[in-house]
This record gives C-alpha cells, structure tokens and sequence, in this order.
C-alpha cells in the first residue's frame, strides 16, 4: 500500500483493486532483455515495415476481387488464401495493419497528452483540485469504455479520426492517474523543496522538475496502452463501427469470415493470428520496458 | 454511517453526471432524430413539425430536465423505431445479460482458484511462470475473437455444443443454460487472469504468516493448509474484484452477446445504434452506468461492512 502521508490512494476502501497490478514480470528475471523481448521486438517491426510500406512490398491490391478464386485456400498466388469476394488475405491484413497500427498508437498520445497535464496539476496542487479531477475521472469511469466509444460512433459517425480521438479518451484517466501518482511520489523531493526554496514557480516546478520524472513510468505504460487500444479498435471494427466498411481492418475481417467459418476458417483465423501476435508483441516489449523503466508504486495508480 | 452518507452522496453526484452527460450527448449533437424520422425528401416544414411534435423545439436543459423527471419515476420513454417503452425492452432483457454474467463469472473463478493456488505455492518456480504466461497470452486475446475460436474448434470441428439459439429458462434448464456455455467460456477466458494475479499475490502473504508455519509445524499436510487456513483470507481482494468485474460485464458482453445471439442487454444496445434509435440507446447507456455505479458502491459498503478498518479511516477521494 502507498505511504498514507504523500501517497493518498484514490480508492480508501480497497487496497488492492487496480487492474493493473503486478507482481513479477514474466519476462526474464526482472525486465532483462531477453528473447521474450527481442522476439516481439522483430515481429513488431516487421508488421510495421510492412503496413507502412504496403504499397511496395509487391502484395496484391487489397480491393481488386478475383472472381475465379473465391474462398480460396491458401496457395502460390494466394499466400494467405482469400476471402469471400476473392480477395487476397494476406494483402488486406498487411493493410488492415494500417489501420490498427495508426490507431493503436495514436489513441495513447492524444490520452497521454490530455492524461498527463491533468493527473499532474491533481497530484501537485492536491487539495480541492484534487478532488474535484479525480471525481470527474471516477465519473468518467463510470461508464464502461466500450459503451462511450459505441456512443461516440453512433453521433460522430465511423471515421479513423473518430476512432482515434475518442479512444484518446478512453485512456485520459488512466493516464492522469499514473501521472498523478508519480507527481505525489516526488511531490515532497528534495529537489522539488529546493527548486521552490529558490524561488521557482509552480510551473516550473511542474515542467522542470517534476515532468522528467513523470514522463517515464507514463512513457513506460504507453505500449501497454498500445496493446489495449488495438484490441478495442479491433472490437469496434469487428461491430462494423470502425473505419468504413470496404476498408480492410483486422477486426472487420475476423466479423467478415464469420459466416464462412465452417468451409473455410482461413479467412478469420489469419487476420486472428496476426492480431493476438501483435497484441501479445506489444504486451510483453510494453511490460519489458514498464518493469524496467517504471519504479512508480503500482498500488497507488 | 457518515461512511455511508459519503458513498451515497458520491452515487448521486456520479448518477447526475452521467445521465447529464448522456443526454447532452444524444441531444445536442448533430445527427437530430426529426431527420431520421422525416425521412430523406422530407421538407424543412416536416422536419420541424416532427420536432415541435416531440417537444425537440425546446431549449435542452429543460428537457434533461423533463426527462430526468420521467426517468426517476420509471418512464424512460418510448423507441421512435418500435415504440416499445424503454424501460421494459431493458428489463425483459436484462436477466439473459446477468446469466450470461454470473455463468462466465463461474467459469473465470474455476479457472483462477485452482492456477492462482497453484501458482502462489510454487511462486517463482516452473508452474508459477507457466502459469504467468498462460495468462499472459490468454489476456491478449480479445474476447470476440476468442468467441469466433471457440465456435471454430468446439462447434464446428469437434461437434460439441453447436451454436444454438437461446432459449428461455421454461424450455428447461440444460436447454437454457447450453446457449450460455461457449460465451460465458469466451467472456471468462479474459476474466480469470485479473482473479488469478490478485489471489496469487494475496495468497503468497499470506502463507509467509506466522500462524500458517504454526499450522504447518503441528504436522498438518500442506494442502489443509492452504485450503482451510489460508484461502479464506487471500480470497477477500480477489472476491471485490469479482464484483466489480460484474458491474462492467454489464455493458462488456456486447460484443459476445452479439455473436452468440443472446438477447441481452448490450444487444439491444447494438441493435439500437444500428438503428439510430437515440432514445433507446440513452436509456442502456445510463441503465449500464447506472449498474456499474451501484455494484461499485455494494462492493465498497460490503467492504467497510467486512473490514473494520475502512470504516473508521477518515475517506476523502
């Protein structure tokens, strides 16, 4: 539990509820960088080599429709198969990449870049600042993330840029609250005490002082957060409300093969496959570097 | 009891914020329901008319207002689509979501007791990391498409279970209960690790206790031990958790309950976003957070009922 004088844990009547507690880090002996990262590390700069050079890497047109190979299994022309309007696999995952990749990194920055200003000034001026953000986040939360993001779609329309934004949204909370425990931890420092003594003010303290100090265990969960948001992404493309429809995305192709899973299971099972390595890939390089880089008390976020 | 005052007044303030929130959302934003309603060729006059008709002319807060009024006193208004009362297509619909809920709260618990005892006794070793890294990897799989691999392989390769329509509990309890299998598995198969890690943690504590070297130096074999007298107190974060994961079950077997054919809660969600049945979905966004709010605060009071501690601990946050 957090030191009750600095540390004021935002959940009094439950010590132990974050979800993201940990004990040991299952990669190596505490976050050495062994095969169990450099591994992931290869598969996922392979998948992005590929999504962002997908036009050059000789992969068939992901949209072009071969009329004499429908449903095909995977062969010489086909690597991956194709799918039910003939249209080859492996291409539409390489570009479904795109989408999630695009949206799986950018959906943590937009969280990280509203998360981390707010869980900041809660952990540093504390107070009724305090309790007035980390009421509103616990509001916030209060709605389950999947529902706001069905809502978002719903009035905004299905766009990448919507996605993406409303997913930033999503991680703001988590976001603050990692930023404010790391504030408060080095809230009362002595570095913090002689940057005041001399006079600094308090946004230099915060930009100065404390942000470099923040930055990192934030820095350090943002792969974590890249994981999560491809996995929703994925889930709201599977539900037909990601990027339109023609447009080829992992979860739309897994929803897309599941009226032929029984003839041909390729057509979901790939697109699967590539996903859970992605997914598994940024987990464990994320939990690598967390257990690295990321001495923050974990039972205060 | 000023513990309690405290976490009701918390309730009310979230309560308020959410439905506001909600039906800000709904309401203000582009994409007005008289358009939907009027159809593509209608003319600026229908439109409006359709508008005065649903009271849609008026400025917003007095109808939050109005709304909240009804909403209190149970009238969450009728779908433009079918016009069936909101509050009804949610309560008929919601027993299927807390089955489905309670089933896959089963599965996840039989699944996390039994690794996370495992795991905890051997902690670091072999089993413990195996152990670690099942859940890692099963963590990393979404639910949706743990669902479309489980169809695959147990529907459709080996024959068992095949997807079946749901029927209700009169149809007998086997026929009812079968429907639910695959999804609550493919709910639960992300559920288990969170109650596996904290049972895990919280057991390795508490067998470093000294009464449990006491038990153990009376000659009690190990696994006694661990059963009798150290699993009740581990269990105790890992059954708040359990809670609270049923709170956001709630809303978070949309998905599932959409590939599965359930009629739950979240599928009528869905269904009414496809549908852009505005007023449907506002009345499930605020019943799910609704829910969640609730289950949170039960958990939180059966908390301080259990623990002494928390009771008597000055709680601001």
């Amino acid at each position: 539990m957090a030191d009750p004088t600095t540390n004021r844990p935002l959940h009094p009547a439950r010590p132990t509820l974050s979800r993201f507690r940990r004990m040991r880090p299952i990669t190596g002996k505490s976050g050495q960088f062994g095969f169990a990262f450099w591994l992931p590390l290869g598969w996922l700069l392979l998948i992005t080599f590929c999504a962002i050079f997908a036009p050059w890497i000789g992969i068939q047109d992901p949209d072009s429709l071969d009329f004499i190979n429908l449903q095909s299994e995977p062969n010489d022309a086909h690597l991956l198969g194709t799918d039910h309007l003939g249209r080859d696999v492996l291409a539409r995952v390489i570009y479904g990449a795109r989408v999630s990749l695009v949206v799986g990194f950018c959906a943590p920055v937009v969280g990280m870049l509203l998360g981390l200003p707010i869980g900041m000034i809660a952990g540093y001026f504390g107070g009724r600042i305090d309790g007035l953000i980390v009421g509103s986040i616990d509001t916030f939360l209060a709605v389950p993330g999947l529902v706001l993001l069905l809502l978002f779609s719903l009035i905004f329309g299905g766009s990448l840029l919507v996605v993406t934004v409303s997913l930033g949204l999503l991680f703001i909370p988590i976001f603050a609250r990692i930023s404010r425990a790391a504030t408060l931890s080095f809230n009362s420092s002595e570095f913090v005490l002689a940057a005041r003594t001399i006079g600094a003010g308090d946004f230099n303290i915060l930009v100065r002082e404390l942000l470099p100090n923040v930055v990192l265990p934030v820095l350090a969960f943002g792969l974590v957060a890249v994981a999560s948001a491809i996995v929703v992404e994925g889930a709201l493309s599977f539900l037909g409300l990601s990027v339109p429809a023609p447009h080829p995305s992992w979860g739309g192709m897994i929803a897309g093969g599941r009226e032929h899973l029984e003839e041909s299971p390729h057509i979901s099972i790939f697109p699967a496959i590539v996903m859970f390595l992605t997914v598994l890939s940024f987990n464990l390089v994320g939990d690598t570097l967390r257990s690295r880089f990321a001495d923050v008390r974990e039972a205060a976020i | 009891m000023r513990y309690v005052l405290k976490r009701v007044r918390r309730l009310v303030v979230v309560i308020f914020a959410v439905t506001l929130f909600t039906f800000l959302l709904v309401n203000v934003l582009p994409g007005d329901v008289a358009y939907d309603i009027a159809g593509q060729d209608a003319s600026e006059e229908e439109v409006q008319a359709i508008r005065a008709d649903l009271g849609l002319d008026r400025p917003v807060m007095i109808r939050y207002v109005e709304w909240l009024g009804d909403f209190v006193q149970g009238d969450w208004g009728r779908s433009f689509r079918t016009d069936e009362s909101v509050a009804e297509a949610i309560w008929s619909r919601f027993p299927v979501s807390l089955e489905l809920m309670l089933v896959a709260q089963v599965f996840a618990l039989i699944l996390a007791v039994p690794f996370g005892i495992f795991a905890a006794y051997r902690a670091g070793r072999t089993v413990d990391r195996t152990i670690a890294t099942a859940g890692f990897m099963s963590l990393s799989v979404p639910s949706f498409m743990a669902a479309i691999i489980l169809i695959l392989v147990v529907s459709l390769n080996l024959g068992w279970l095949p997807t079946s329509e749901y029927e209700p509990l009169s149809a007998g309890l086997w026929a009812n209960l079968r429907a639910f299998i695959l999804p609550a598995l493919a709910i639960a198969l992300s559920e288990w690790v969170v109650l596996m890690r904290v049972l895990r943690a919280d057991l390795i504590g508490v067998l470093q206790q000294d009464y449990i070297s006491l038990a153990r130096a009376k000659g009690l074999p190990v696994w006694h031990v661990i059963l009798r007298h150290a699993l009740k107190p581990a269990s105790f974060s890992m059954i708040t958790i359990l809670g609270l994961q049923i709170g956001t079950l709630v809303g978070g077997s949309i998905i599932i309950e959409s590939i599965f054919a359930l009629p739950g809660v979240g599928r009528l969600l869905i269904n009414a976003i496809y549908a852009r049945d505005f007023i449907v979905v506002q009345g499930v966004v605020v019943f799910i957070a609704f829910a969640y709010v609730l289950v949170n605060f039960i958990v939180d009071l059966l908390y301080a009922v259990l623990d002494p501690r928390i009771r008597t601990e000055r709680s601001d946050g």
